[in-house]
């Protein structure tokens, strides 16, 4: 696998109990992953030999038809779905089960609507800075309210807020916790085409800052191609796997305009979906 | 920001929207769009409750009618012409023997309300009296460790009012201790639910009168000793058992149907149970937990009167009963005014419960 080498800053360190990893610059590693569900008519087997390093810092995309497992696979990483064979490693030490370590995005924004937007991020600081003062906590939440643009809507119910609004509360909310590996199913699938670019550069922005390894799946070729450093395609399923990978060599920070008229841009997309269409 | 709170804001909040309707009306506030709107919510209803008490005249001035007939004709077959022109002529001046007992019309019923509440306002006096006079005594016998002297006349219309709301409130909390614990827990745990479905699915069922026999066998030996009156312990006891059901239920099924979403957000924050369970699963259950509690309040409300009747608790379903064994002149227009009083109450408590149900959950319910 061609690995992008800007993204190979840290040295070799040991890990915990003083055990020298060989690549600790992998944040999270997919090693002969396999689901399968059984069924009245014999087994299932959505993924396998499914195999993916993902480094530190990196933004990856996965790209793939309908129903090809992506969800599933990302679902096994925040640890809500049972993995069937094969096991998956963040930074060397096997997951079990899910935990706060891997934020989650999820498609529908899932806030809870009983709650304010404020009390939505503070849930998930609570639970990861316990040690804080609660002003000091408030503070984190706050902050990433404003990143997402939401400073006038702390006190507004979840349940109050548009569908958008309602997902900046979700990216909030997962970078609030300060996760190693952020994991995000298609979070702006269910927005309109004009919210979704918003989203898109509120993200990044964050991103941008914050440097957390994300992982992300999407149906739209351009914001696979404009958010990530490197693009995995996904086999059909059953039995899908890693198809084929695209190192996106854009600069960053990136902006829409610098991404889209960049010579590389159609020649990645065309990549893209001709993978798609065979 | 305070939002300011508006009569319109207010009475939309308790399901009663027609008021703000009837204030724009008196303020002038009324668009002509809101002309269909005030003809439906004010003048209909009104118009129904018009119709409803004429029909309600007439009908009883039929039955009336019906029954004064045959006092006369039975006077005429028994005793003769002369004792029919009697009882014609007996009927006519209204003279309280010999009126003929049946459905009371509207205006009698009116006249009964006004006789309780002059009633209630005598023996309020009287036991003001009561106290005034037994206030130096009471207060030397408590110096002395004696139990003071108490009122033990016969309680008014509205001390039993006061003593139903006062059982139903006492049942409904007993529903609500051992309903919405158990429906959580019921809920939470498929073990749990699986040994306790039959058990609800049995009781469930159970008329309060037999829920009465049930608790009047176990509580009559518990206090067998005790020489005080246990007829209020025993009807709240049973009104609680009685009405509890749809809570458990309720409660158990919306535990146990929170959104996956929810749960799988509490997962990837490692939630603790007890937060899982007071952040997440409880208020996401509330609607379904206060729709429960709402059909609880309700079935407490209807069953309390039969479980007074039995308990001899000195209730509106005593007074009903009481009133419809005595036979008196105006017991039966008595028992109206009881029907409506318990109807109003009833109306009253579900809009009381749907006001707290709006506070403290997140999904709006406008009340039918």
């Amino acid at each position: 696998m061609n690995l992008k080498s800007t993204i190979i800053k840290q040295p070799t360190v040991p890990g915990e109990n003083g055990i020298i990893y060989p690549s600790a610059n992998v944040m999270l590693d997919l090693n002969q992953l396999k689901k399968v569900y059984p069924t009245p008519k014999g087994d299932y087997v959505v993924l396998e030999d499914l195999n993916l390093k993902i480094m530190k810092e990196e933004f990856v995309t996965i790209i793939g038809h309908s129903g090809c497992g992506k969800t599933t696979m990302l679902s096994m990483i925040a640890g809500l779905n049972e993995i069937s064979g094969g096991s998956i490693s963040v930074l060397g030490n096997r997951i079990k089960g899910p935990g706060p370590d891997r934020g989650v995005i999820f498609q529908s924004p899932s806030l809870m609507p009983w709650m304010t937007a404020l009390q939505n991020v503070l849930l998930g600081v609570n639970q990861v800075f316990p040690d804080a003062t609660k002003a000091q906590r408030n503070d984190i939440a706050k902050y990433y309210l404003q990143k997402v643009g939401l400073e006038d809507a702390f006190h507004k119910k979840a349940a109050d807020l548009s569908q958008g609004m309602q997902q900046r509360v979700g990216i909030a909310r997962a970078f609030a916790i300060k996760p190693k590996v952020l994991l995000l199913d298609e979070p702006f699938g269910m927005l309109d085409s004009l919210t979704r670019g918003e989203l898109q550069d509120i993200l990044i922005e964050i991103w941008n800052k914050e440097k957390i390894t994300a992982v992300m799946i999407t149906h739209d070729v351009d914001e696979a191609i404009f958010l990530a450093d490197r693009v995995v395609m996904m086999t059909s399923g059953p039995k899908a796997k890693i198809g084929d990978v695209l190192n996106i060599e854009f600069e960053r920070p990136r902006t829409r305009k610098s991404v889209l008229e960049h010579d590389d841009y159609y020649k990645y997309r065309k990549h893209l979906i001709d993978f798609l269409e065979h | 920001m305070k939002q300011s709170i508006t009569l319109g804001r207010v009475s939309k909040f308790m399901g009663l929207g027609f008021l703000s309707t009837l204030k724009d009306l008196f303020t002038g506030n009324l668009e002509r769009e809101d002309f269909i709107s005030f003809l439906r919510k004010v003048i209909v209803p009104l118009a129904s409750i018009l119709l409803f008490i004429g029909m309600w005249h007439l009908g009883a001035k039929a039955l009336y009618q019906r029954e004064a007939n045959f006092k006369v004709e039975k006077a005429l077959t028994d005793q003769g012409p002369a004792a029919a022109d009697e009882m014609k002529a007996c009927i006519a001046s209204g003279d309280v023997s010999c009126q003929p007992n049946t459905l009371p019309a509207p205006s009698q019923v009116w006249d009964s309300y006004k006789s309780l509440l002059k009633d209630h306002n005598a023996i309020s006096a009287d036991k003001a009296a009561f106290k005034e006079k037994t206030e130096v005594l009471n207060t030397e016998r408590i110096a002395s460790g004696l139990d003071p002297i108490t009122y033990t006349g016969r309680p008014s219309f509205i001390d039993q009012i006061i003593m139903s709301l006062k059982t139903v409130f006492a049942g409904f909390l007993l529903a609500l201790i051992i309903a919405v614990p158990l429906g959580i827990l019921i809920g939470l745990s498929p073990t749990l639910r699986s040994a306790f479905n039959w058990f609800i699915q049995i009781f469930k069922p159970v008329s309060p009168v037999v829920w009465y026999l049930l608790v009047f066998m176990i509580v009559k030996t518990i206090l067998i000793d005790s020489t005080d009156d246990s007829s209020f312990i025993i009807s709240f006891i049973s009104v609680g058992l009685c009405s509890m059901w749809a809570t458990l239920v309720n409660t158990a099924m919306g535990v146990s149907s929170v959104d996956k979403d929810y749960i799988n957000v509490a997962k990837v924050l490692k939630l603790g149970p007890i937060q899982k369970v007071f952040k997440v699963i409880l208020p996401s259950s509330l609607p379904l937990i206060f729709t429960g509690l709402k059909i609880t309040l309700s079935v407490a409300w209807m069953v309390l009167i039969a479980i007074e009747l039995l308990a001899q608790s000195p209730g509106l379903g005593l007074f009903v009963w009481e009133e419809f064994q005595n036979g008196a002149n105006d017991s039966n227009s008595k028992i109206i005014v009881a029907m409506f009083v318990i109807g109003i109450i009833g109306f009253l408590l579900d809009r009381i419960m749907l006001t707290i149900q709006n506070a403290v959950s997140f999904n709006k319910n406008e009340g039918i």
